[in-house]
């Protein structure tokens, strides 16, 4: 299974949708996007992990990656995500405390802080 | 793939029967192989080649009698510890081969991922510092756990053990089998 990735925006925000296996393999397409979208001045990101098979560090890695540079512009990343097998990695990692994650992509769209 | 495998060619991804010290070579046993008999990978250090590792060892675990409820975690644990040794690999060795040993035991799933190249984070050029320059918020400020692959390991396997060497490391893993071979 490869990485699906599409991007939609919502007034400021640009919710990202991924599907498939963010790993070792994978993960560099999903960093190119989120550069991508950081340098095309888009700051308040939304990534929809709900289709997401797989995640690894690596993909951890791209995560805080793309926090620290919309950060950068005082910005902002939300992930979407109610699988327990792929919160059990950001618990794990602590990075709970690091991302704002939420059950829907309206609710990420909606928050504010 | 192939069973035969030369010590000074390389290929992509070889997977062959048999331990790394000859435990099981030659001509695989059919009597052995519902378990008993070590399953070693060994692949071109290429970050396309984890998830076929991560699929073996599914499985492999699947067949030996791991819980299902289990299987994510040897996916996830054994995709973090060859992703881990292909990085170190790729900067150190990238024409050593990693190499997966999976034992189908009685009572306990094994896996060991070897590396060639002694122990310390491994370098992710986009990322590296990322982590630790979130501070202690992200729990990733200690150099001890700024690699996030071990970190993630820590925390999902139990039955784990770091080996570092002169000449390497080993990452070995165990998860318990629930159906004893006597039954199968």
């Amino acid at each position: 299974m490869d990485l699906n990735l599409s991007t939609r925006h919502e007034g400021d925000r640009t919710v990202i949708e991924v599907g498939g296996e963010i790993d070792v393999y994978t993960a560099p397409k999903l960093r190119e996007q989120l550069v991508d979208l950081v340098n095309q001045g888009r700051y308040h990101l939304v990534v929809d992990m709900e289709a997401v098979d797989f995640l690894d560090s690596t993909g951890l890695g791209v995560l805080v990656g793309g926090l620290k540079r919309v950060r950068a512009h005082d910005g902002s990343l939300r992930l979407v995500c109610t699988q327990e097998r792929i919160l059990k990695i950001f618990r794990i990692t602590g990075l709970t405390k690091v991302f704002p994650i939420h059950t829907t992509v309206e609710d990420a769209i909606a928050a504010t802080d | 793939m192939t069973g035969a495998h030369a010590a000074d060619s390389l290929t992509p991804l070889d997977a062959e029967p048999g331990g790394l010290a000859g435990q099981g070579g030659g001509k695989p046993d059919s009597k052995q192989a519902g378990g008993g008999a070590p399953v070693v990978l060994r692949f071109a250090p290429l970050p396309e080649h984890v998830r076929t590792a991560r699929l073996v060892a599914v499985a492999l675990a699947r067949r030996a009698g791991v819980e299902d409820g289990l299987l994510d975690e040897v996916r996830l644990a054994v995709g973090e510890a060859c992703s881990r040794a292909v990085g170190l690999h790729r900067s150190a060795a990238p024409a050593v081969p990693v190499v997966v040993r999976l034992d189908d035991g009685r009572e306990r799933f094994g896996v060991e991922v070897v590396d060639a190249v002694s122990g310390g984070p491994v370098p992710k050029p986009e990322e590296e510092g990322a982590a630790e320059q979130l501070g202690s918020e992200s729990g990733f400020s200690d150099d001890a756990d700024s690699d996030m692959g071990l970190a993630v390991l820590r925390g999902l396997v139990d039955d784990l053990e770091v080996e570092v060497t002169a000449s390497g490391g080993v990452i070995r893993m165990g998860w318990p089998v629930i159906t004893p071979h006597w039954v199968r």
